[in-house]
């Protein structure tokens, strides 16, 4: 193992502002945030449609907004295979619904209330993830 | 006012995203090639949610109710059960395939990126299928 690529203070500030907007929704709303949940509530239920939806919404103007007022232009490096894509995305849908939470609603809101529940669920898809990565390097 | 909230705090968790780079896949499939060359970062945005959210959730869940709301709505929910175990393997498999998770990749169109695209529509069809069974 070696170490490339750390952004140390960058993370911890973009940790630190998604730490307040779980707060703010928690504090204001009532509700803990967990993207895989309201994304899969706007889809299914008719409850909080609205509410959900904007959250979505906010979640694509928030790189837009930052790219306005920094004038800095965002750079992904993303797959183009198909098969990585769609077979990653509806394993990400449907893994995240069966077990009720992704990174955010698991790892950060369930954590922060110290719900062993989400740190069992953290710890599996952290493994997983990492024993993926291992064998795509492989194969 | 609470569709105000949930667009703020949307609009604060994608910065938040973009700022930590996490909207990268490169990054988080860097956080997960532990066995590689390894990128901590992800890491750090973890603690860093986790530093501010936690102390603010415990300081004020005793609160009778939230500001906007009239009750909080809160997963109590405390079973650990195969369910659990079993849809976390494969979040952490597509995870790792495509170095996706929601928050990011629905932040990501934004970009209008097709890749980013097409994962969050195959995304959208793994919540319904869930919904399913």
């Amino acid at each position: 193992m070696s170490i490339i690529n750390f952004t140390p203070i960058s993370a911890l500030t973009g940790g630190l502002i998604i730490g307040f907007s779980v707060f703010l929704f928690f504090i204001l709303n009532g509700r803990m945030v967990g993207v895989s949940g309201i994304a899969s509530n706007f889809l299914i239920s008719k409850n909080n449609r609205i509410d959900n939806l904007l959250f979505l919404v906010g979640l694509i103007f928030g790189p837009l907004i930052y790219s306005y007022f920094t004038s800095q232009k965002i750079e992904i490096s993303i797959t183009n295979s198909l098969f990585l894509l769609i077979g990653g995305g509806l394993l990400v849908g449907f893994g995240t619904r069966i077990s009720g939470g992704c990174t955010s609603g698991h790892g950060i809101s369930g954590i922060s209330r110290f719900s062993l529940r989400s740190m069992i669920a953290t710890i599996t898809f952290m493994i997983v993830g990492v024993l993926t990565v291992l064998m795509k390097n492989i194969l | 006012m609470n569709k105000l909230v949930s667009l703020f705090c949307g609009i604060i968790f994608g910065i938040g995203l973009v700022i930590s780079q996490m909207i990268n896949p490169a990054k988080v499939l860097g956080f997960l090639n532990l066995f590689g060359e390894w990128d901590p970062s992800l890491a750090f945005v973890m603690i860093g949610a986790l530093i501010v959210s936690s102390p603010l959730f415990h300081l004020f869940k005793n609160k009778e109710k939230p500001i906007f709301s009239s009750s909080f709505s809160i997963s109590n929910k405390k079973e650990i059960d195969k369910k659990l175990i079993i849809g976390s393997i494969l979040f952490g498999a597509g995870w790792g395939l495509a170095g996706l998770c929601p928050g990011p990749a629905i932040s990501s169109i934004a970009l209008l990126n097709m890749s980013s695209i097409i994962f969050v529509i195959a995304m959208f069809f793994g919540f319904y299928i869930a919904k399913l069974t």
